[in-house]
Parts: C-alpha cells; structure tokens; sequence
C-alpha cells in the first residue's frame, strides 16, 4: 500500500467515531427538520408526509400563542442576559478582591450550577409556593406572606428569571474571574497614583479590558436564556395563563416550550418543526449581531 | 492598612457572605425538608425536622418506589455519562488532531461543518432524530430509542462540536517537532497520538470532561427524547420528572428525590473541586 494511500486511510479512520456521530444525530435530522417543515409530518409510522410548502409556517404567524410567547422570550431573555451578568460580574468583583475565604465563596457560587434545571425548577416552586409565604408569616410581613409568585401571569416571568439568574451566575462568573485576573495591575495601580475613584477605574481601565469576556458571556447568557426548557418545565410548566388578544395563552409559554407543546401536547409535529427552524433563525441572527456589536467595542491588546 | 481600607474589606466581606447565604438557602431548604413527613413539610416548612430518622425513612420510600426505581436510574446515569464522557473526549481529540496535522480542503470543509454545530440549537434537530432513530431501526433491525447506545451516540454527535473546537485551538499550539521526533524513534501514527499528544491534552480533557459531565447529567430534553419519560431505561432527571410530575406534590418525598438526585454530582464536586474550578476558569478564557 502507498504512503499516501495509508495516510489518507488513517485520517478518515481517526477522524470517522466523531463525525459519524455529528452527521447522523445533527446534520441528517437538520436537513430532515427543513423538509419535514414543509410537509404535514405526523412522526407516526408508516404514514407518509405530504407537501404541504409553506403552510405550517404560514400558520405560525397567524397563531396568538406564537405571537405571545415570542415577545414574551424576548423580554425573559433581555432581562436574563442583563441581571445574570450584573450578578455574576459583582460576584467575580467580590472573589478577586482580596477577603479571606475566596476560594471557598468561588466554590460556592458555582455549586448551584451543578444541579439541573429539571431539579432545581422543582425546588424554587416549592420555595416560592410555600417557603416564602411561611418567612413572610414567621417575619409579619404581609407583602411576602401574600407573594404568589407563581400565580400571577406578569410574576411568574420574575420567578424564573430569578431561579435561572441564581442557577447560571455561578458560571458566567467563573469567566469573569478568569478575565479579572489577566488584567494589568500596573494599570489600576497607575490609575490610583492619577487619583482614579472606583467608578473611574472601573470604567475607564477594567470594562475596556474585559470587553472580550463580555462578549463570550453576553453570547452564553444570550442563547441559554432563549433555549431555556429545563426550569420553566419544572417551575411552572407554562402556567399561570394569561390573557393576550382576546386569548388564553400560557404565560410562561416560552418559545422553547412552545415548540414542544405543539408538537406534543398539541399534536402537530410539522407545525412543532416549522417553529423550530424559526427559532433557529432567530437566534442565529440575534445572537450572531450581538457579536459582531460586542466585538467591534473590544480593545486591541 | 489605612482605616478607610480596612473598612472597605469588611463590607466586601460582608456583602460576599449574604450573597453566599443567599446561593446556599435552597439547599439548605432541601436537607430541612427532606427529613420531614407530609403533614410536617406543610405545616412548616422553614423550621429544623422534629426528627431527623425520617430523612432515612423517607430514603427507604424514594429508593424502593416503582416510578423513581433509584438504584437503577442512578446506574443508567452513571453509564451513560461515563460512557459519553469517555467517547466525547476521545474521539474529538482524534478528529481535532488529524483535522490540524492535515492541510486539506476536505480537513477545512469538515472542521466548518463540526462548527456549524456550534449554532444549531437541539431543537431543531430534536424531532428528527427521533424519527431518524426509528427508521435507522425499522431498516437495519438495530433498536436507537431507549437503549444505552442511542442515548451515548446522541451525546457524542452533540458534545463533539464544541470537544472538537476546543481541541482543535490547543492542538495548533503544539509544536510539530514533537511528533516528528517520536515518529523518528519508530512510532506509528497512532503511537504518536495516543502515547505523545494525549498526555500533553491533559489540561483540555479535564475541562472538556467537567463541561460535559455537568451538562449530561442533569440533561433532561435529549433523554426524554431518546428514552421517553416513566420508560424502561430512565436516567435520575427523567426519574425525577416521572415522580414529581405526577398530579399530587408529595413535596416530602419530591425534596428527598432532589436530595438524592443532587448528592452524587455534589459529592464528586467537592472531591474535584480544585480541578473543576481551574478547568472552568482556563476553559473559559478560550
């Protein structure tokens, strides 16, 4: 056998166990996905999908529950994106400070990423359900004992950004920390010669520097916060309803949960899809102009 | 240390402290509660239990009840993250290395293809790989959903993407004379990788196996996908779903269920603790 021949038989034959698997569990079914899109797909054996073109997407945008739980993602992931890297960027100011036990509270905030949001959902519900309101009677205070956080349509987006923000921050600020520590101190330290407050050293020396971690982080909270199942299946699963147009939508709806729930709970598997390859369109173009707008503010070491 | 300073650290200090006591009350609300029965839990559920031997009668409940059936979810668990775990880094450490040592157009296709993953979001895929895994069973007779194999060539097709992107970055900074050196010294190719590059892999293995880890573990969707909910072969999350799902909330037993899917993961965070926090902080800055 030629050189060149067993070369060439030896790349294919590292590089096969990794791309057979990436070719046959997301590259076939994402050009299945598009298809199915455009038939009326039932994924029941034996039935064969018909083409239907762009029907199911039509649809969609006809669909108030569409619609709702749309606008209702974008407001979850806005505010999600803002309070998890407000929080986690406070907490890596904390652990790189120098107090006593840092390691320890590094440890600590990152343990609750460690629990799954299936898990974790079902643990916040019971603390919003019925610890909260027994603090707020243990406490005499009215507004806690009388906080349904779950049953309040508008609430409710609050509890789960709240148990996602305590869940993920934990992480993020690992990667803060991390871009924390490669920046100069030579600069802070020529700032406070210059007589630099917080706020202006803060600004003007450690923002810039870190630009780069904010735009990773901005891009993890981003796409996490929008493909966010886990919790709200566990949290609330969908619930309270609300009402918007005229209808009764699921408050919580969000569109993760929303392309299950019509593939599932409502029985419309190529409808399901069809909202699928829209939400990857979305987040595609959302998450890519995030990037490029983040990038273009970093500076050049 | 001026006074002004000192006081500086001790509020620092102080606000770190509450925003820990913050992080840490859900667990602790978890090991109060799990120790009590149902009336108890109701009734109060922010005191300490009345008695702590309930935690382990209500262990005994969570560990011989049908749905939950915990000994042999955790096994499930265990296997399956074990096994993705070992085939995820392995094998995209083998395409990473190939993928840079050949200077290809085929090597550049494939290496945009693995990152086009990177963008893709599991929903989309999710439906029809359901039903790729159902006609790759009607027409070769091999079972994909509900079986350990399926569930394991899952995690890999979306672990491998971002193994592979990770590799691919620390490979480039290896010099080639390395490999050049032990091939004079009579290694094959396969020697070269497996007994020169993996070692000097090590520190992106640990943080590829502890982001993966986490993730595969408490994953919920792709299994509920791939297994089903309340089926056979059920992973601890899928467990959990089935019990706590269910209409009435036994919240007694659901906080022990939570205790007992949320104790092996913690436990084997604080035994690795000190790798796990260096590999998140050096696998984050890339």
């Amino acid at each position: 056998m030629g050189k060149k021949l067993k070369s060439k038989m030896f790349f294919w034959l590292f590089l096969a166990p990794a791309l057979l698997s990436f070719i046959i569990v997301v590259v076939i079914p994402f050009f299945m996905g598009i298809y199915y899109s455009l038939t009326d797909w039932t994924a029941i054996a034996g039935i064969k999908p018909n083409w239907v073109g762009i029907d199911n997407y039509k649809n969609m945008f006809k669909d108030i529950a569409f619609q709702y739980s749309f606008i209702r993602t974008f407001v979850f992931t806005l505010l999600s994106v803002m309070t998890i890297n407000f929080v986690a960027l406070m907490l890596a100011f904390l652990v790189t400070r120098e107090i006593k036990f840092k390691n320890f509270y590094r440890a600590g905030f990152f343990v609750p990423n460690l629990i799954g949001g299936l898990v974790l959902g079902y643990v916040w519900q019971f603390i919003f359900k019925s610890v909260i309101p027994q603090i707020g009677d243990a406490l005499g205070i009215d507004f806690l004992s009388n906080l349904l956080l779950l049953a309040d349509p508008t609430l409710t987006l609050f509890g789960l950004i709240f148990a996602f923000t305590w869940q993920y921050a934990g992480y993020i600020m690992m990667i803060y920390i991390a871009a924390l520590l490669n920046v100069p101190q030579e600069l802070i330290e020529a700032s406070e010669v210059d007589g630099a407050n917080f706020f202006q050293k803060f600004w003007n020396i450690t923002f810039p520097m870190i630009a780069q971690a904010f735009t990773i982080t901005s891009f993890l909270t981003l796409v996490n916060s929008f493909k966010q199942f886990d919790i709200i299946i566990a949290l609330t699963n969908g619930g309270p309803s609300d009402i918007y147009k005229e209808q009764i939508v699921n408050s919580t709806e969000l569109l993760a949960v929303h392309i299950y729930n019509v593939a599932f709970k409502y029985n419309n598997m190529a409808e399901g899809q069809a909202r699928a390859i829209i939400f990857f369109l979305v987040l595609s173009v959302v998450s890519m102009a995030q990037v490029y707008y983040n990038k273009k503010r970093e500076v050049e070491m | 240390m001026t006074l002004r300073r000192k006081l500086v650290t001790y509020s620092l200090t102080l606000v770190t402290l509450i925003l820990f006591l913050i992080t840490i009350f859900p667990f602790f609300i978890i090991v109060i509660n799990s120790a009590k029965a149902s009336l108890e839990i109701m009734t109060s559920p922010i005191t300490f239990p009345k008695h702590w031997g309930q935690l382990l009668t209500n262990i005994k409940i969570i560990w011989s009840k049908p749905t939950i059936r915990y000994s042999a979810s955790l096994f499930t668990s265990v296997v399956i993250t074990f096994f993705s775990l070992l085939t995820i880094s392995i094998f995209s450490a083998m395409a990473a290395w190939v993928l840079v040592r050949t200077k290809s157009k085929a090597s550049t296709f494939i290496f945009l293809l693995f990152l086009s993953g990177l963008i893709i979001p599991f929903q989309v895929v999710m439906f029809p790989l359901v039903s790729l895994f159902r006609i790759i069973n009607e027409t070769t007779g091999i079972p994909m959903l509900r079986t350990f194999h399926g569930m394991i060539l899952a995690y890999i097709g979306f672990g491998a993407p971002l193994a592979v992107f990770m590799f691919h970055g620390f490979i480039k900074s290896i010099p080639k004379e390395l490999e050049e050196a032990a091939t004079i010294d009579g290694c094959n190719k396969a020697q070269v990788f497996f007994l020169i590059v993996m070692p000097i892999l090590k520190p992106i293995f640990v943080t590829i196996i502890i982001l993966n880890a986490i993730w595969i573990w408490n994953d919920f969707l792709l299994p509920s996908l791939v297994l089903g909910v309340g089926q056979d072969v059920q992973t601890i999350p899928l467990a959990i779903r089935a019990f706590a799902g269910s209409f009435v909330k036994k919240w007694d037993l659901i906080m022990t269920a939570v205790l007992m899917a949320a104790a092996p993961i913690v436990v084997g965070f604080l035994i690795a603790q000190k790798h796990i926090i260096k590999g998140m902080v050096s696998g984050s800055i890339k």
